[in-house]
């Protein structure tokens, strides 16, 4: 699966995208968030506050109960401030 | 109907002008264009970064101002949003909307900048005295898009 980070997510984190193999327990947003945790303490800082993390599923705002997959790009950003 | 995420900056005039050419059911035209201030929470701005997720951008965008044209009879809509380094004084985004009635044009163009400020994928960095900061989503911009989603 392919994940990008944008803003202080990426700054936080290190890196602009990732590919990674799922391990079977990651079903949704909501599980696919706490196994990143895992991978680094730079992700777990980032990731602490999953509140205020955002989710795209192939480029559309999801909530955290939606299912994912090995072909998705999943994207985790902070509220957008565009305008 | 057009949507234009680039980095360049765009001319006002020269936009309008090709909106309305030859489209003389038009009454009457909106136009909102979003700045670069320089000053932020009582801080000075030397520059903006603007991020944005591509592809996704151009998506959300295309499908807010389709949403603006089932909701008003527009005879026309543009949204042009910049990324890339701007400096205070700068445009970022223009948002237009042209209507036969000037309410329509009003309202939707109000309502696309609200769900623009809540929807596009943009993150905006500040270059201040005391260095690069994230600028942090508003409450208020949340609120300003919530009332259209109550029902008229």
């Amino acid at each position: 699966m392919k994940i990008l980070y944008f803003a202080w997510l990426r700054t936080k984190i290190g890196v602009a995208t990732e590919t990674v193999d799922l391990p079977a327990e990651v079903r949704d947003v909501g599980t696919l968030v706490e196994w990143l945790k895992t991978r680094s303490p730079k992700h777990a800082d980032a990731l602490a506050n999953s509140t205020v993390v955002k989710v795209a599923v192939n480029q559309e705002h999801v909530p955290y109960d939606h299912p994912v997959g090995p072909g998705d790009e999943v994207a985790l950003f902070p509220p957008v401030t565009g305008g | 109907m057009t949507v234009k995420v680039q980095s360049e900056d765009f001319d006002v005039g020269a936009e309008l002008a090709a909106m309305t050419g030859g489209k003389t059911g038009i009454g009457g035209v909106t136009l909102f264009v979003g700045l670069v201030r320089d000053m932020a929470g009582g801080e000075s701005v030397s520059a903006m970064m603007l991020e944005h997720y591509p592809g996704m951008t151009e998506r959300q965008l295309e499908a807010i101002e389709a949403e603006a044209r089932a909701r008003w009879p527009l005879d026309d809509a543009l949204i042009i949003h910049r990324y890339g380094r701007l400096e205070p004084g700068d445009r970022i985004v223009l948002v237009a909307t042209a209507s036969a009635h000037r309410e329509a044009a009003f309202e939707s163009c109000h309502f696309l900048i609200d769900w623009l400020k809540t929807r596009a994928p943009f993150w905006k960095m500040e270059a201040t005295p005391d260095g690069e900061r994230w600028v942090a989503a508003k409450d208020s911009d949340d609120a300003a898009a919530a009332r259209w989603t109550k029902p008229a």
